[in-house]
């Protein structure tokens, strides 16, 4: 009589939970179409899990092991009691085996009220999350029970065995209903995703690292908006991607511009976009972190209505605060892009209305009828070199390094950095020369502000002019120019070996090449630029050059793939959303907590934001200058 | 309601030289855009092909005309036949192109062979209820402005202190329809006669030695552009308010302010 109970509420919710999530998935269709490989996914979906997730959740392994006795112990608790639905079935072994897996979810679900009650950490949503501990113990506890006594013959009374029963089933039908829109969504959304993501090549099987923005197809004309303005405008499986998330709050920890006080949330943010799915509500159920300084309530969502604006869920200076540093990414354990989507609705923003922010908007015009961002005539990115006579690589020429010299060119401070970076080469007889004023602007800042037409115009323009010369490798002191040379590139035909400028002068220092004579001898911090970091995942080279200079290094709170960002990606500079603070102080306030007096930059744009946070700080060299420094020769 | 006709020019960068919108032009767009909607023809008079006619589409125009014509020829005649034609309230254009002789004439011509008034380097145009005549800000010397009433229609051009220009997007500006009418145009003899190279500064003269320049360095510069000359002024303590009211008046005389 228990038993059957117990089986038939099992079987009703897990239908009831699977017509509730066939409902669910009928809002991704709406999406745009996306070539997606579902069975290349399905098969990589357990490895996607077990490596790429549990390296993300690994990262708090109390975390890591509540998931594991959780949610191992849940499903295999389903598929007992599936099993023991089946009245032939019923042995004594098989509910002695329900019993334990209910007891490492007991274990878990204990682990998770402690974690919500006890350590509650502030990125953590609140309302229906809150009741998740108490569902999941009561669905084991009082199943546990039941297993037990089954197990043992049925010694408890009729009517306790079935308010036990219904005990655990109210936690199942809160645990499975959880599944289709609430504290567990990412158990089942979280895996759909990981079959269809957008990005395959960024899991352990493929590349490891896929952080190119797609290119926007400007070709057809009539194939919808240029980026998106609705909801509906994203791809079906970005929409998924959207609704697998947890809400776990981690991007909102990681994100500079919500620490900063600017309004945005990463995790509002998706949630904005995954509220937009349906007709007529508002974002008066969120009880997560807000975008700083913005009302909740104010909105209505809709599949149809516009994303973007003062009066839509997502207010521009939200969308605009981002400087695309990826932490957010690097941090989500449901490997949501969040930048890809800000990009998007960037995208639409710019291509279709031509709302970028006023001062963005009038450096792209410069960039347009000019070929770099400053509006400056493309024959003076040599002036600050003019005493150095940088040898210029004619079309058909050849030589063996190519240094791609970027806007850093035309700026005061960076020709600092950049003449320090010739002056290695020459010291080490590096075959090396510039395009001069051939060079045009990567386009970095251009697609990054959603400007996909001057970005695509710059990069066709700029790979014909590298096809038509030969060189060995490409070397740029400007990671944002790295990134985009070396993966947005390939797909407008430029495919060349392209390097860093710390990975070169490592390389220059190793072969012997350049020779340490004056060890810099001095504590250095190292800010790892995004661009290079977690978009490259180069954070090696950097303090293998320091180490080698003889730099005493120390790390600061936040570095390697989880730096925080200088504030100056994105074309965040540009767009200049104000917040409570600015990014670059408080990345400052972590060299300062260092208490290393030298911050050793490799980025025209860090050097620039970290350069103008008021003294006292600690003085910011570009780690050419500090080669340069240590690499004097002795006579 | 009042039917606005834009005159628009294809621009040059300074730095670049690369064809772009007009910036002035641009501006006289957006104020347009800003008058109560009826029916806005833009034209353009020389090369329909040029793609920087697409960036006034990209302001979000959905059709521009272009009276194709070839290089070098006088647009002025085939501009003034084709606004007869449309007869607009208003015609708006830049106060100056960059390129061609950039004399800013042509607005003159064209308002004289339409017989209309001309009103130069507006910044603001609000119209009244009845669509007959409209308040215009025009933008004077150093910063000054002066309020006008003119009666429609009439010609203005725009100055570059007008509120900024829309940034031109993409997708518009690919959907924007182009349509072409070929006119015929005279030669433009002085403008073919030209020779055009570009501008460059005059190297400035250095007063070496001279009062505020030059010997002291530049701290000396900095404070003689920045400190106060002390002694100047008095100081009234409790006037009388005659007495205050004729400092007051003798300050605007002495500043050139009295009115006129």
């Amino acid at each position: 009589m228990v038993a059957a109970a117990l089986s038939t509420v099992t079987l009703t919710v897990l239908l009831v939970g699977l017509a509730l999530a066939l409902v669910q998935a009928r809002r991704w269709r709406a999406g745009r179409a996306a070539a997606v490989d579902l069975w290349a996914g399905l098969a990589a979906l357990p490895g996607r899990y077990l490596v790429d997730v549990h390296a993300v959740v690994g990262r708090t392994p109390f975390n890591a092991r509540f998931h594991a006795l959780s949610a191992g112990g849940f499903l295999a608790a389903l598929a007992l009691l599936v099993v023991l639905a089946l009245p032939p079935l019923r042995h004594p072994a098989l509910w002695g085996l329900l019993a334990l897996a209910l007891a490492a979810m007991l274990a878990g679900g204990l682990m998770v009220g402690y974690r919500r009650r006890v350590l509650r950490p502030a990125g953590l949503s609140g309302g229906r999350f809150n009741r998740l501990p108490l569902a999941l113990t009561g669905f084991a506890a009082a199943f546990l029970l039941v297993a037990a006594d089954q197990s043992a013959g049925g010694v408890l009374p009729v009517p306790v065995g079935l308010a036990l029963v219904a005990l655990g089933g109210w936690g199942l039908a809160e645990l499975v209903f959880g599944v289709w829109n609430g504290p567990l969504k990412h158990a089942v959304h979280g895996a759909l995703h990981l079959v269809a993501h957008p990005r395959p090549a960024r899991f352990h099987d493929g590349a490891g690292r896929d952080s190119g923005l797609r290119p926007l197809d400007l070709e057809t004309a009539d194939s919808g908006p240029l980026g998106a303005g609705r909801v509906v405008d994203f791809a079906w499986n970005r929409l998924l991607g959207f609704d697998a998330c947890v809400q776990c709050g981690r991007c909102e920890t990681a994100c500079p511009a919500f620490a900063a006080g600017l309004p945005l949330n990463p995790k509002k943010l998706i949630q904005d976009l995954v509220l937009s799915l349906d007709e007529g509500g508002d974002d008066r159920a969120y009880t997560g972190s807000r975008h700083p300084g913005r009302p909740v309530g104010a909105a209505t969502s809709g599949p149809s209505r516009p994303l973007v604006g003062p009066q839509a869920m997502i207010h521009p200076d939200t969308l605009w605060a981002c400087t695309t540093c990826r932490a957010c990414v690097q941090e989500c354990p449901m490997m949501i892009e969040h930048v890809d989507a800000v990009v998007d609705l960037r995208r639409f923003q710019t291509l279709e209305l031509g709302a970028t922010p006023a001062k963005a908007a009038g450096v792209l015009e410069e960039l347009r009828a000019t070929d770099n961002p400053g509006g400056r005539s493309l024959d003076r990115r040599l002036d600050w070199a003019v005493d150095l006579r940088l040898p210029v690589l004619a079309a058909g020429g050849t030589c063996d390094v190519l240094l791609w010299l970027g806007d850093g060119a035309y700026d005061l401070r960076n020709q600092r950095s950049l003449r320090a970076l010739v002056l290695l080469l020459r010291r080490a007889g590096v075959d090396f020369a510039v395009l001069g004023a051939e060079e045009l602007d990567c386009g970095d800042v251009a697609r990054r502000l959603g400007d996909e037409a001057t970005f695509q115009d710059l990069a066709r323009r700029n790979v014909a002019l590298l096809n038509g010369r030969r060189f060995a490798r490409i070397v740029t002191a400007d990671p944002h120019a790295f990134h985009t040379l070396r993966n947005e590139y390939p797909a407008f035909g430029g495919r060349w070996t392209v390097l860093h400028h710390t990975a070169f002068l490592l390389e220059l220092v190793r072969s012997g090449a350049l020779t340490v004579t004056a060890p810099l001898g001095q504590a250095v911090a190292y800010h790892d630029p995004c661009y290079l970091g977690r978009y490259n995942g180069e954070t090696d080279a950097p303090r293998a050059l320091l180490d080698a200079i003889g730099a005493r290094r120390r790390e600061m709170e936040r570095s390697g793939l989880r730096s925080r960002c200088c504030g100056g990606g994105g074309g965040a500079p540009l767009t200049d959303v104000a917040g409570e603070r600015r990014i670059p102080d408080m990345r400052m306030d972590d060299a300062r907590a260092s208490g290393a007096p030298i911050l050793a930059v490799a980025c025209p744009t860090c050097t620039l934001m970290l350069e103008g946070v008021v003294e006292p700080r600690p003085a910011v060299a570009e780690i050419a200058e500090l080669v340069l420094a240590a690499t004097e020769p002795t006579r | 309601m009042v039917d606005v006709a834009i005159l628009v020019s294809v621009g040059r960068h300074p730095a670049s030289g690369q064809a772009r919108r007009a910036p002035s032009d641009a501006r006289a767009l957006e104020l347009a855009f800003g008058l109560p909607p009826g029916r806005r023809d833009a034209l353009h008079a020389g090369d329909p092909t040029n793609p920087a006619l697409r960036d006034y589409l990209g302001m979000g125009l959905e059709r521009l005309t272009v009276l194709a014509m070839a290089e070098g020829r006088d647009p002025t005649d085939a501009l003034a036949a084709r606004l007869r034609g449309l007869s607009p309230g208003i015609i708006l254009t830049g106060n100056q192109a960059e390129g061609g002789e950039d004399s800013g004439m042509l607005p003159y011509v064209v308002a004289q062979a339409l017989g209309l008034a001309i009103v130069p380097d507006v910044v603001a145009i609000a119209l009244d209820a009845e669509g007959r005549t409209a308040e215009v800000v025009q933008a004077l010397a150093r910063g000054q402005r002066r309020a006008l009433r003119v009666e429609l229609p009439f010609v203005a051009t725009v100055h570059p202190a007008a509120p900024a220009a829309r940034p031109s997007a993409f997708g518009p500006a690919r959907r924007g329809r182009i349509e072409v009418v070929p006119v015929d145009a005279p030669p433009d003899a002085f403008l073919t006669a030209c020779a055009a190279r570009p501008w460059r500064d005059r190297p400035k003269r250095l007063s070496v030695g001279a009062a505020g320049g030059g010997t002291g360095g530049a701290l000396e510069r900095l404070r003689a552009a920045t400190e106060a000359k002390a002694g100047q002024g008095r100081v009234l303590v409790e006037p009388s308010p005659d007495e205050a009211a004729r400092a007051i008046w003798d300050y605007l005389q002495e500043q050139g302010m009295q009115p006129r």
